[in-house]
């Protein structure tokens, strides 16, 4: 089992690299993604699980990098918005208005990204019981709803 | 070639930056050797500091400096100067800022925050605006006497908590209750609650060694953060900077001067390095400024005809702890008292009130909101009463051109644009005529619920706006202004405008996104849904003044008299014949003659705008103007509700407002929905919830409900086009508005399908039951 006692460097495969920064045992995967290696997308709103704007995708599903320390991403995939490159979801955000202040939008895009990957059958019941753990306080979700519903091939 | 641009659905320039994460706000931006500051808040509501035990975290590890209010000796305010940076000898609200750690990573300040301990000596709390305005209440500023006035229309009352009141006295109220044939009366209570913006508020401020303060900041007013950084900390204005990028989220919560007070006073402790100090979400909620309280007693009267007579109002403001803009929205609630409803008989007292809870700053709708919630439900009452239709009652009373406001300012269909209209519109789309209450069998009752509402600026009277435009050496151009993108699309707007008047393609138009006090033109505030009207003006005015260059060297390119020339699509013209051209490629930067002499020079447009005629309001009756022109509308929302249980679905909600001219509709429509989701979720579930010792229960998002996906219900949105002569292209502002009627339509239709009068928010089933079983007792 992996012990890490004392800041030290560690090792993680954020968006196909392997990154080395320097990790304490308490840091978040939010914190340690933001201030060691730069990679901002991924945002504070609450650090305490409950507004979904630090969400990144580990393994594949949406987690809240607030509340995942670093050390324990460490063997597995993570992707950040910062890994994405142009994919339908972001178009799909541009086209449908779905955002205004964008601060929200890195992590209801990276949980949507989530969804339409392990469910691209996703009926509206489906897509609410995930967004809801992301707050946008600008739009009015239909804007977001649309978006999503526009590049689920189920739709 | 009029609107190739206006009334387009253009995409916002900021769309590809904030769909990737490469989008920048002020916390993203970081620096080797930047400090942080973490805060040390109060967990007292109300009493005196006994003593601040600092010792044990001086000696943490990391820890650069700690701060107390001994530290700093001036009250800041922008309206009133009542307010200590950090709390000094007194608490005034839980979350209060008492002290101030600066370390050199954030775990090492907080971590020596947590061993500051602070005792103090409690007082008794005043716990709400009725209380805080009786004789025996305790008073939250003992010394409000002596604050500093820094506008000359405020109006504190000494040795009480009323930090301002104003009077709007218009007709002869007397009059109109004579001529009253039917008159009723109600009193509603709306709490305070808080902007929740998704990025929590912060600062960061560094001083050169030559004196230079710069403070980059998640604001909406750089501007006066900079006057009020130069004033309090007495350096010469140029020599402070204020920098803001992309703002996540404002509405009004981040218009004042807050945290940028601290981040100085921490970069001065520190020999002047960079100091970032950003709240939590728990400080963000409790100790950064939120939305007002509202108590309110509303009286109207009306003849049998349904026509209005007289109009009482008593407003009470709760501000919180401190006045901030409390003042300022009073004032507007006073001015807009009535509603859009023509009334020759007004008489409002508006006091806006200290209470023992977190400090009000200004919130969508700058008090309207909160004030219309109690003109609107009364317009219910009065249809009860009077056996009509709400809307018809509406109808019959919506104010006109002709009329005048209350505080007396003659209407036209610019400053005023069309309300029958609006109304006639929303008829249609919520389906008024199916009937406002439906019984569906089952426990469900279906019902609807109407609310007008009205809005003007109420800015200050010299409120204004400037903007250059430049271009590139490939005929494209750039536009520079000072408004903040906090989100509602500003600078798109901005650009579409400046495309439109240029008659050039909006891809050809470039906006910085950021604002750097130094570069940016001066600019008023990016607030009250006034920066499409006001910078949009300095932009035509800045596009006009490009034009006349560019057509003045086109003549010299072309050998012709300016008269001769037109343009479009980046190209100088003869009229007569189009094939003779000049590009603007070819002369922005001077016309070269096929000999190599050149001619001309750069071209660079500039352009400003001052709000016109504006007067302040009369202390004894109101009377003056208190902005350019009003935006009216009306919003509809339809619930349905389970009588068994009395839970309750929001299946519908509308907003028509006359928008003068959309200029981006996709976008306009957005800011309308995301407002009125804003406003049912004030007229649902959020509050802040108070203990007995007036500590604020609910400071995270688990526990502060907010409307998550799944719950918005449908939302439409129409507009009404009356232009305003003297906005761009005839738009007024439209925003905030969407959040003004809306709980008010949707207490209506919950007030109509329970049966009961409910004349609070927010509305839960606990609430109906509730009362519902007082209606119930009352009979017995
Ligand atoms: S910051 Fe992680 S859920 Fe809010
Ligand atoms: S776009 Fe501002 S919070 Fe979602």
């Amino acid at each position: 089992m992996l012990q890490i006692l004392n800041e030290s460097l560690i090792e993680l495969h954020i968006n196909g690299e392997i990154r080395k920064a320097l990790a304490r045992p308490s840091d978040t995967l939010l914190f340690f993604l933001r201030e060691r290696l730069g990679l901002t997308g991924a945002k504070p709103g609450c650090e305490n699980g409950d507004c979904g704007a630090c969400t990144v995708l580990v393994d594949g599903w949406p987690v809240k990098s607030c509340l995942m320390l670093a050390a324990e991403a460490i063997g597995h995939e993570v992707t950040t918005i910062e890994g994405l490159d142009k994919v339908p979801i972001q178009q799909a955000f541009v086209d449908k208005f779905a955002f205004q202040c964008g601060y929200c939008t890195p992590g209801f895009i990276m949980n949507c990204q989530g969804l339409i990957n392990i469910h691209p059958d996703a009926s509206d019941e489906v897509i609410h019981e995930w967004l809801q753990s992301n707050i946008c306080r600008c739009t009015s979700y239909q804007e977001i709803m649309e978006a999503i519903r526009s590049v689920l091939p189920s739709q | 070639m009029e609107f190739q641009s206006i009334g387009n659905d253009v995409i916002r320039k900021d769309a590809w930056e904030k769909v990737t994460g490469r989008a920048l706000y002020n916390a993203d931006i970081s620096s080797p050797g930047l400090l942080h500051g973490v805060l040390v808040t109060s967990t007292c509501a109300h009493g005196n500091i006994k003593s601040i035990h600092l010792q044990g975290a001086r000696m943490m590890a990391g820890v650069k400096a700690i701060l107390t209010g001994d530290s700093y000796p001036d009250l800041t305010g922008s309206v009133l100067e009542d307010r200590p940076p950090l709390a000094k000898g007194k608490v005034r609200y839980y979350g209060e800022p008492v002290a101030l750690v600066i370390a050199r990573s954030e775990f090492e300040a907080c971590a020596a925050a947590a061993r500051i301990k602070i005792e103090y000596e409690k007082l008794p709390t005043v716990n709400s605006p009725r209380e805080a305005i009786k004789s025996e209440s305790p008073l939250v500023h003992d010394q409000l006497g002596s604050y500093k006035k820094v506008i000359p229309e405020v109006y504190p009352v000494q040795n009480t908590n009323i930090c301002h009141q104003i009077k709007i006295r218009k007709g002869d109220i007397n009059k109109g209750w004579n001529e009253a044939e039917v008159i009723v009366e109600g009193s509603f209570s709306l709490p305070s609650s808080d902007h929740i913006a998704m990025e929590p508020h912060n600062a960061k401020a560094e001083i050169l060694p030559d004196g230079q303060i710069i403070v980059d900041t998640s604001s909406q007013s750089p501007f006066a953060v900079r006057k009020l950084i130069s004033q309090h900390f007495k350096v010469d204005l140029g020599k402070v900077v204020v920098r803001v990028p992309l703002v996540g989220g404002g509405y009004g919560g981040k218009a004042s001067t807050n945290l940028e007070y601290l981040a100085v006073m921490a970069s001065k402790a520190v020999g002047g390095q960079p100091v970032l100090i950003k709240n939590s979400r728990e400080q963000d909620i409790a100790s950064a400024p939120g939305k007002l309280a509202l108590e309110a007693t509303v009286k109207l009267g009306a003849r049998k005809d349904g026509k209005l007579v007289a109009g009482e109002y008593t407003f009470l403001v709760g501000t919180g702890a401190y006045a901030d803009t409390g003042p300022r929205m009073t004032s507007a609630m006073a001015m807009s008292c009535t509603g859009p409803y023509r009334l020759e008989n007004v008489w409002c007292d508006a006091y806006c009130i200290y209470t023992n809870h977190t400090f009000a700053t200004s919130f969508r709708g700058f008090g309207h909101s909160s004030m219309t919630f109690a003109v609107e439900r009364m317009m219910d009452k009065l249809a009860a009463a009077l056996h009509m239709n709400p809307l018809e009652l509406r109808r019959i009373n919506a104010i006109q051109s002709g009329d005048t406001t209350p505080t007396q300012v003659r209407l036209t269909p610019s400053i005023l644009g069309y309300l029958p209209g609006c109304i006639e519109k929303i008829q249609k789309l919520i389906n008024w005529e199916e009937g406002n209450r439906i019984d569906m069998g089952n426990n469900r009752i279906k019902a609807k619920g109407i609310a007008c509402f009205w809005k003007t600026s109420s800015s200050p009277t010299d409120a204004f706006a400037a903007a250059i435009v430049s271009f590139n050496s490939d005929g494209s151009a750039n536009l520079q202004v000072g408004a903040v993108e906090i989100g509602p699309s500003t600078r798109t707007t901005l650009a579409q405008i400046l495309a439109e008047r240029l008659r050039m393609d909006i891809d050809r138009i470039y906006v910085q996104m950021e604002v750097d006090t130094r570069t940016s033109p001066h600019d008023w505030k990016t607030v009250a849904s006034m920066s499409t009207f006001l910078v949009g003006r300095a932009v035509l005015t800045a596009a006009n003044d490009a034009i006349g260059q560019l057509i003045n060297l086109g003549a010299m390119a072309l050998k012709c008299s300016p008269e001769d020339l037109d343009f479009q699509h980046e190209r100088v013209y003869l009229k007569e014949n189009p094939e003779f051209y000049v590009e603007y490629k070819d002369i922005v930067h001077g016309f070269k003659y096929p000999n190599g002499n050149t001619v001309g020079r750069q071209i660079i447009g500039r352009g400003s705008y001052i709000m016109p005629h504006l007067t302040a309001m009369d202390q004894e009756t109101g009377k003056g103007q208190p902005g350019p022109f009003l935006t009216p509308g009306v919003q509809a929302v339809e619930v349905e509700l389970n009588t068994a249980d009395y839970t309750y679905r929001i299946i519908k909600a509308a907003t028509v407002l006359d928008a003068g001219k959309v200029i981006n509709p996709k976008s306009a429509k957005g800011l309308v929905m995301g407002a009125m989701g804003m406003g049912l979720g004030l007229g649902s579930r959020e509050a802040f919830l108070w203990s007995a010792d007036q500590e604020l229960q609910n400071t995270s998002l688990r526990t502060y409900k907010v409307i998550r996906i799944g719950e918005q219900p449908e939302y439409l949105v129409d507009w009404v086009e009356t232009p305003n002569v003297n906005g761009p292209y005839g738009s007024r502002g439209l925003a905030e508005h969407g959040i003004i009627g809306i709980h008010a339509a949707l207490v209506n239709a919950l007030s109509l399908a329970a049966g009961v009068e409910l004349d609070q928010v927010p509305v839960t089933p606990e609430l109906i039951w509730k009362k519902l079983r007082e209606a119930q007792n009352d009979s017995l």
